[in-house]
């Protein structure tokens, strides 16, 4: 069977329900969301942020990342041809399952923003033997 | 239209506009060979040269491939989206797999010359036009 192709995606642009008091688009990273035994791991897209740029928050079981490019980096350049726009992300979660916020860690590899963030001992899923 | 950044608050802003400008999909026409459309790829000039920048985040260095032969530019490689093992998945946006575009610009190029830079989950190629192809000017008698 031949090797699945990347499909492209569009980027997302976020329309949120308060504007923003910069202005210019911004963009939803594509986010995969999973759960181990031991940890909610949050991984986004996040091309072209370096990871100064990044900026992670938990307040009130609210995660949200924000990832600032620099337009410096377009100066002296003429677009010829576009085929995606550039633009800040930013994207919030609720957390459902109780978190334990001081051991949140989170790392950045080639524009990809990995979160992990670690469940709270009471909420670890037990297994009770039966005598 | 070079962008010039003078006002600290109209950067993103002004960098955002030109692009929509240029934003087309017909640049490459029949011209463009290999499967598929990613990775997504904006085109600069600067001077004389091209630049050619695309967006590949989660793409590991030693999983792309450039090549550069005359006026066309090959990239190919993998994308690879991994989870733990034993991972109940919440949400799945990103996706990975193979992909090999090839884009044929409208110069030749001085292959040698060509320099890639790969930061951030963005490749930066910065393609010198070739010699033999720059305009000449001509003296009048």
């Amino acid at each position: 069977m031949a090797p699945r192709e990347v499909a492209l995606q569009e980027k997302k642009e976020l329309a949120p329900a308060q504007e923003r008091t910069e202005a210019g688009k911004f963009y939803s990273p594509y986010t995969d969301i999973y759960e181990t035994s031991d940890a909610v791991v949050v991984a986004m897209e996040v091309p072209g942020v370096e990871r100064s740029a990044i900026d992670i928050r938990l307040d009130k079981g609210v995660l949200t990342v924000t990832g600032n490019i620099d337009p410096k980096r377009y100066e002296d350049v003429a677009p010829i041809y576009s085929e995606y726009n550039v633009g800040n992300f930013v994207r919030s979660f609720t957390l459902s399952t109780k978190i334990a916020s001081d051991q949140i860690s989170a790392s950045a590899a080639d524009g990809v923003l990995t979160v992990r963030l670690p469940k709270a001992r009471e909420a670890v899923a037990r297994r009770i033997a039966i005598q | 239209m070079v962008l010039r950044m003078r006002d600290p608050f109209a950067t993103l802003v002004a960098v955002q506009r030109a692009m929509d400008n240029a934003m087309q999909r017909d640049w490459f026409g029949p011209l463009t060979s290999g499967r598929g459309a990613y990775p997504p790829v904006n085109v600069f000039e600067r001077g004389e040269d091209f630049e050619i920048v695309a967006e590949l985040p989660g793409v590991k260095k030693e999983d792309l491939d450039i090549q550069v032969k005359g006026a066309t530019v090959r990239i190919h490689g993998k994308k690879t989206v991994e989870y733990a093992d034993e991972a109940s998945v919440h949400r799945h946006e990103r996706v990975g797999g193979e992909f090999d575009r090839t884009l044929t610009l409208p110069a030749q190029i001085d292959a040698d010359k060509v320099t890639a830079d790969y930061r951030d989950g963005v490749l930066t190629l910065k393609l010198p036009r070739a010699a033999s192809d720059r305009a000449r000017s001509v003296a009048i008698n």
